[in-house]
């Protein structure tokens, strides 16, 4: 299920504004701040070749209202884009592309402010890079120039811009991620069910006491008390039981099945439905909530990372080196405050949600202390530190690209090695020709097939050998360069989903080529 | 800036000395084999002619619909029927692109399908205004295939069991291949039924399973979450109260009626949370939907459409037939063959096994038939092979099997037996289930002897 947000910037009462309701579907993914966000970007589409897929990335970004949006291509529209791009029609024919799509495009959302570039047949992309506007994110779309790529290198370097180029021809396609430096996420959306962290073995004595009140003579409680007592309580209940008898918590898998086997002892049967729910609830928890709480490989990278001077005077770093302060000290992370819905009269449940919710309000004031200690830690909001609290346990780290020729060989070697084993381990056939291929006409427009092998070979020698290698680059050779409308749609739809991760900061973007198989319908991700 | 124009490069010019056209692209493709292709795959001016000719029915005109006419008819399509009831919401402009602030209140299928037409010269899309269920068997038997992209399960149930119903072994043109995609948030799947022959819809019903209702009894005596607060305003509170006569999800002034009623109960319990757009959320059931999740899963859709329909390289269908989209956390897919069941409801030749606490009454085995994700039956009407045992309609057959809705189902089945369920809104299928005792039937039970003796009365 996917978790519902509700928007927190709308009076309870008040009714939606209009553009809440045009947005509603999406708010509900991303919240206010996240479409704040959308709409503080401007975005730059560098387009060429047969124009397609960059055009179906922007149209879902204008829908869901990026700020503004310019497209630079030099073409003029000929027939041929009318059989492949939507965004053009028959009195376009002739006329500037980027006029034509810019326009087309605008039109699907009002909120939107649309360019187009060059406007003069003089201007050339030098000019573009150097007005005052600065650009967000930067997409484009191969195959391109070298020299207009390097423009738009230089530009994403210098700006810290992040650049995604893509690449689809036939039924194939690629996207590739640039992201400089490395680029902290701490809003990473993870599923309802594996946030719940109710700190069943180190409960504080708020905690421990309510629960004691509540089991106190457990024994004796009527039917409807017994039958409503929260299952987090009876786990406490249970757990100070078995330490007691057997000195420490339970801790291995026999342990923990001896331990479930108690709860559901403890549970009276003699009742109209022959049982009790929050005994039933209980005993399906143990397995999730009776175990220590340890640090996510991901949260481990984050506290691991020696951040730079530059970065370690952003909120996120000084932030981060409170936390981990804070688990020094403790052994644990900030309480993330929420407790799971369960069978227990209202009262009871508002309380326990109390004691939680103060736990993790004294947690994230220790940090904040901590934060305002630190150079710089003066300036940051109180909010945030809120916000990476709660998040703290799933916080993670996406590193910047770093590629080398080098790389792209071992990556070929290592996946023709699992194409030779594919058979045996039935799994499915590497998409890393895909990528060699599309990857060799990045700067050409169309080639042969032994053209896109012999380019192949410079960087992976030995690759034309490999008959996968020589089919799939016949289907790209087949192509002639040319899209097809739906591989562009397709990609242009997981390419604009990772731009607005990006752009919001909230979810996980994916770490950084996917390349896309239209024969197979399959994606794979590789890190370049 | 780049001069890559292709139109301007000679050696790239016409394919095979033809002057370059609008479907040059698509035609690099369609006019040349591919060495992954089927071997006896054609491809020249017939079978570009008969792929021409091909009638595709769209089901659906919303956030995938859109998306769904817009490649089809990039991908050379030239006939295109398209169905849909709705009409156009504001809710609706964030990602349905075929429609403006202007058209809000029009019917989506005609917009639609005007909007495509005039942008794509030389498509005929014909817009349906109605209700799949409103269309007969002949209208569908007209298509060459079928693209859904709804967000009804119970719609994509009744065109399932419609599609596998119309299939005659005799005449192979009866089998249409039904293409549905579906989306929530970030997440998505495509998938490509052949009807009889491969897993259909309703073999792969578990795969979505309905959301478990709170009970009652947690609305009425202990809220706990805002959501809680909110269902009571919705079904208890406005069913006492009746502010208006009839409640419209889509008026403000209903949705803040229910929020106050939500806040004072929320108030009363100590609870926060209630919210406006919360409120509707949950009266709505609404569900998150973006136009990049709509544009991964409708183009996935096309695609393999198109290959269905060219041959230009092997489709899913016989082999792999499903796609899982998941775009949270990175990007995901998992393609695969979900298996064809022999005890399927709708295309197996073997009634489904079916555990039932022969305690239960009959009223209450139908209550559970609703939330059993393999079952998931509304509005059952039950027989076994002697008698009815509960018939929704007509009247008068309701009137006569009500009685037995207080009966125990141990009393009225044995155990081991077949029974036929029908559910209009899933179409003709009647679904056969051989219902297994879970629990021994307790045949006298002292309270229980008095009602059965009332009933034999």
């Amino acid at each position: 299920m996917t978790e519902i947000i509700a928007d927190q910037t709308t009076p309870i009462l008040q009714g939606p504004t209009d553009k809440e309701k045009k947005y509603d579907r999406q708010l509900r993914l991303w919240a206010s701040n996240g479409q704040r966000a959308l709409e503080d970007s401007h975005v730059l589409l560098v387009n060429t070749g047969s124009g397609s897929v960059g055009i179906e990335t922007l149209k879902n970004l204008v829908l869901p209202g990026i700020g503004k949006f310019t497209i630079a291509d030099t073409n003029i529209v000929a027939e041929e884009d009318l059989g492949v791009n939507f965004f053009i029609d028959e009195e376009g024919l002739g006329k500037s592309r980027a006029e034509v799509c810019m326009k087309l495009l605008q039109e699907l959302n009002p909120d939107v402010k649309g360019d187009w570039f060059p406007k003069q047949k003089t201007d050339s992309m030098t000019n573009l890079f150097q007005s005052e506007e600065m650009f967000t994110l930067i997409i484009c779309a191969l195959p391109i120039e070298a020299e207009t790529l390097k423009l738009v290198k230089v530009y994403c370097h210098k700006f810290q811009v992040p650049l995604v180029s893509i690449h689809s021809a036939g039924f194939y396609s690629y996207f590739r991620i640039h992201l400089h430096g490395n680029f902290p996420i701490v809003d990473t959306h993870p599923d309802s069910t594996a946030t719940t962290d109710l700190r069943l073995l180190t409960p504080w004595p708020e905690l421990s006491g309510f629960a004691a009140s509540l089991t106190e003579s457990i024994e004796n409680l009527d039917a409807h008390q017994h039958g409503h007592i929260p299952y987090l309580v009876l786990l406490l209940h249970y757990l100070k039981e078995w330490k007691q008898c057997h000195g420490e918590y339970p801790s291995t898998y026999n342990d923990k099945k001896a331990f479930r086997d108690t709860v559901t002892a403890g549970a009276r049967t003699v009742t109209p439905e022959g049982g009790e729910e929050n005994f039933d609830e209980a005993v399906a928890a143990v397995l999730k909530t009776v175990s220590p709480t340890t640090l996510s490989s991901a949260v481990k990278e984050v506290f691991d990372y020696e951040p730079t001077e530059v970065e370690l005077k952003s909120d996120f770093w000084i932030i981060v080196d409170a936390v981990k302060k804070f688990y020094a000290k403790h052994g644990e992370l900030p309480l993330p405050g929420s407790v799971p819905d369960m069978k227990a009269q209202s009262s009871v449940y508002v309380e326990l949600q109390t004691i939680y919710k103060s736990k993790a309000k004294q947690d994230a004031t220790e940090i904040l202390e901590t934060v305002r200690g630190q150079e710089g830690g003066n300036n940051i909001d109180a909010a945030e530190v809120d916000t990476f609290c709660k998040n703290a346990a799933f916080i993670k780290l996406i590193h910047g690209a770093g590629g080398s020729s080098k790389c792209i060989r071992s990556i070929a070697e290592e996946q023709f090695q699992a194409d030779r084993d594919a058979e045996v381990m039935m799994t499915p056939l590497s998409l890393f020709p895909i990528y060699l291929a599309l990857a060799s006409t990045s700067y050409v427009a169309s080639a042969t097939s032994s053209e896109i092998l012999a380019t192949i070979e410079e960087t992976v020698p030995g690759a034309s050998s490999q008959e996968r290698v020589v089919q799939v680059v016949e289907e790209v050779a087949r192509a002639r360069g040319g899209e097809l409308h739906n591989i562009s749609a397709l990609t242009g739809g997981m390419a604009s989903q990772e731009i607005i991760k990006i752009i919001t900061k909230q979810y996980i973007p994916m770490d950084n080529t996917c390349v896309f198989d239209g024969i197979k319908s399959s994606t794979q991700i590789f890190r370049i | 800036m780049s001069q890559l124009v292709m139109v301007e490069n000679i050696n790239l010019g016409g394919v095979g000395g033809r002057p370059k056209s609008r479907w040059t692209y698509l035609d690099n493709i369609r006019r040349s084999a591919g060495p992954f292709c089927d071997p006896d795959a054609e491809f020249g001016d017939e079978s570009i002619a008969m792929f021409d000719s091909f009638k595709v029915l769209v089901i659906g005109a919303g956030g995938l619909g859109c998306e769904i006419l817009k490649n089809l008819a990039l991908s050379g399509f030239k006939n295109i029927h398209v169905i849909d009831m709705d009409t156009i919401d504001v809710s609706n402009l964030n990602r349905q692109f075929l429609f403006r602030a202007s058209d809000v209140g029009k019917g989506k299928a005609e917009v639609a399908a005007k909007f495509v037409m005039n942008r794509v010269q030389g498509v005929k899309i014909t817009p349906h205004n109605c209700k799949i269920q409103d269309k007969d068997d002949d209208f569908y038997m007209q298509f060459t295939l079928i693209v859904c992209g709804l967000d009804s399960i119970e719609a994509r149930r009744w065109i399932n069991s419609t599609l596998v119903d119309l299939v005659d072994p005799e005449n192979p043109e009866s089998l249409k291949p039904l293409i549905d995609g579906g989306t929530e948030g970030f997440k998505g799947q495509s998938r490509v039924v052949l009807p009889t022959m491969t897993s259909c819809l309703e073999c792969q019903l578990d795969m979505h399973a309905p959301r478990a209702a709170v009970p009652l009894c947690t609305l009425a005596t202990i809220p706990r979450q805002p959501e809680h607060c909110i269902e009571w305003a919705h079904i208890i509170a406005w069913e006492k109260e009746h502010p208006f006569p009839k409640l419209d999800n889509d008026d403000p002034e209903h949705i803040k009626w229910l929020t106050e009623k939500a806040l004072a109960r929320a108030k009363e319990f100590n609870i926060s949370g209630v919210t406006y757009s919360l409120t509707q959320g949950v009266v709505k059931n609404i569900i998150p939907a973006i136009a990049s999740t709509n544009a991964v899963i409708a183009a996935s859709c096309c695609n393999e459409a198109f290959k269905i329909a060219t041959s230009t390289n092997p489709a899913l269908g016989m082999e792999e037939n499903y796609m899982m989209y998941s775009g949270n956390d990175s990007i995901y897919t998992y393609t695969f063959k979900h298996e064809k069941k022999d005890d399927c409801p709708v295309c197996g030749n073997v009634a489904r096994t079916l555990p039932v606490d022969p305690n239960l009454t009959l009223q209450e085995f139908i209550e559970t038939l609703a939330a059993r994700p393999e079952a998931q039956l509304k509005k059952p009407s039950i027989r076994t092979e002697e008698k009815s045992l509960y018939f929704q309609s007509p009247a008068s057959l309701e009137l006569k099997t009500r009685r037995n809705l207080k009966l125990k189902m141990g009393k009225l089945v044995e155990n081991g037996e077949e029974i036929g369920i029908t559910d209009p809104s899933l179409g003709q299928v009647s679904f056969r289930f051989k219902l297994k005792f879970s629990k021994v039937f307790v045949k006298v039970a002292m309270v229980e002897e008095k009602t059965k003796g009332e009933e034999a009365k």
